[in-house]
């Protein structure tokens, strides 16, 4: 397993603000009980249907399944903190849940979790059409192989009716530091939620999230098409990206030292701090992307996202290979970021 | 929804748990029907395997279901609709308004009368325009195509295009498994 997902290279459009998009798209089998009434007979009858299935794609989607039940539980984590997968898949009871992922982890099949399939493209950048692209390619090639709950009226069916019709919903996670430190997301965020969108902190709550990522994402999934939804996000996504640009632009000409002041402050931290929770690690290294993107700061090899991912509980674990006190993951995580920003090469 | 809307305060906030590191999970837990709001630190949240923070619903089917579907003015749901259950898979409206999930694809049949309503507040729509799956909508695949086609040819006989007219109805009758009647013969545009 790479240690890092191909998006995190943050190589696609507005990715120094766009960190991420995402096209998730629920299914389920015709005549099979959601996920959450399966009995044990049944369920597996439709996970050996599924692996059969996703296996049966061939070399070309090159996806592997794994059984969570295969999986250790720091593993499992890992894969959620690389948003992989939800945290709900890997609720206990794991029996009979399933995930699929592809070499660059840009794609990946989440089985048995609200519905009986959830397939996910995530790219960096702004790029929502070309993850609906994969995404409508794979879900075509996995019909062609399993029979779907669908009604002509009502679109696809899901396990629960927020998600019918397209069964789509389509995100971007966005880094948006100069909107936060001139106070004006809450409001951009207010604005969103009056067409529908949904925003929310990825680390935290509310407009003052930890790191100011934040995930925008469509509320509602029936009575577009996905391409209209994905138009309607991605429009939106844009707004947000000339609005935080300009912030930042704004904070150059009227911060100046100010600015500098704080981001070289949290430089400093992380080159040197011993201790660190993984909040003031989330919070400095937004500082730091943003005194990058500004050229303030040195540019690092390793990019902003594949940063914080280090700073996880479950990604530290694994890393180090053994379960961790929470005291020993405040150093060690100290320990990481200090040489990675520093640019040796990481401890061992 | 209800998130977003309370002014912040700037100290930061303990974690309600181990009131030692700072907050920054919002976890809300439904006991007995009363919804809990907590902020927890990551690591308490996680301990409590309430490591939802990734994934806090702002918006939710039971804040839509309260008082809404089959309910009576004063939240209690009928009787008639409670006892309502799927025939296919056996699950009762009452476990989907306490739930918010349905039991499978049949429950959309059997509870449609309470979900259209629903769906129509959720989504400020009932009807489906997104994708069409290949093989399950194959019927409405070809339907939609021969809309298409019965557009084109109305639109033809309106300019008295009548050849033109004449071609829709045959690619409209090999869609349809028809015979073409008049192969090879001279269309004169009768239709
Ligand atoms: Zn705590
Ligand atoms: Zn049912």
């Amino acid at each position: 397993m790479a240690p890092f997902s191909a998006w995190m290279q943050a190589k696609g459009p507005d990715a120094d603000i766009v960190l991420s998009s995402r096209i998730r798209l629920a299914r389920n089998l015709k005549n099979t009980v959601f996920p959450n009434r399966l009995n044990d007979e049944s369920a597996k009858k439709m996970l050996d249907q599924i692996e059969w299935a996703i296996g049966d794609l061939g070399s070309g989607w090159n996806m592997h399944f794994q059984k969570l039940d295969s999986l250790s539980p720091i593993h499992r984590q890992v894969q959620v903190e690389k948003h992989l997968i939800s945290p709900a898949l890997i609720e206990e009871p794991v029996k009979y849940k399933a995930l699929a992922v592809d070499e660059k982890e840009s794609i990946s099949i989440m089985v048995n979790e609200e519905d009986h399939l959830r397939i996910q493209i995530l790219l960096s950048g702004l790029q929502l059409k070309e993850a609906w692209t994969i995404a409508d390619q794979l879900d075509d090639v996995l019909e062609q192989r399993l029979d779907y709950a669908y009604d002509n009226h009502s679109g696809y069916l899901t396990a629960c009716p927020t998600n019918i019709g397209t069964a789509m919903r389509a995100s971007v996670m966005v880094h948006l530091p100069a909107l936060v430190l001139t106070r004006q997301a809450s409001q951009v965020f207010t604005t969103l939620a009056q067409i529908g969108m949904v925003v929310r902190g990825l680390y935290g709550e509310g407009s003052d999230a930890v790191g100011n990522i934040f995930q925008i994402s469509n509320q509602v999934s029936l009575g577009l098409s996905e391409e209209e939804f994905i138009h309607n996000l991605a429009t939106v996504t844009q707004q947000i990206v000339g609005r935080e640009r300009h912030a930042r632009q704004y904070l150059q000409d009227n911060a100046g030292v100010v600015l500098t002041d704080r981001v070289e402050r949290a430089w400093g931290l992380l080159t040197h701090a011993r201790i660190m929770s993984s909040e003031e690690a989330l919070r400095l290294l937004s500082e730091v992307k943003l005194g990058q993107d500004l050229n303030l700061l040195p540019q690092t090899e390793s990019t902003f996202t594949q940063l914080t991912l280090l700073t996880r509980p479950g990604f530290l674990q694994s890393l180090a290979g053994h379960e961790l006190q929470a005291a020993e993951r405040d150093q060690i995580r100290a320990q990481f970021l200090r040489s990675k920003l520093r640019g040796e090469s990481g401890p061992e | 929804m209800e998130h977003n809307s309370e002014p912040r305060q700037d100290r930061v906030k303990l974690c309600q748990r181990c009131e030692s590191r700072p907050a920054s999970v919002h976890v809300s837990t439904v006991v007995n029907g009363e919804k809990f709001d907590r902020l927890l630190c990551e690591e308490c949240a996680r301990q409590e395997g309430a490591y939802h923070f990734m994934l806090i619903p702002q918006f939710t089917i039971q804040h839509v279901l309260g008082g809404l579907i089959g309910a009576s003015p004063t939240g209690q749901l009928r009787q008639a609709v409670v006892d309502k259950s799927c025939p296919v898979c056996g699950y009762s409206y009452k476990q989907f308004a306490e739930t918010g999930r349905l039991g499978c694809d049949h429950c959309y049949d059997a509870f449609h009368e309470e979900l259209e309503p629903l769906v129509k507040r959720l989504h400020g729509s009932v009807e489906h325009h997104g994708k069409v799956p290949k093989r399950a909508g194959q019927n409405i695949l070809q339907q939609r195509t021969l809309d298409e086609l019965r557009r084109k040819m109305q639109d033809a006989i309106a300019r008295e295009a009548f050849e033109e007219a004449a071609k829709w109805r045959d690619e409209i009758r090999v869609l349809e498994g028809q015979p073409q009647q008049d192969q090879g013969g001279h269309s004169d545009g009768a239709l």
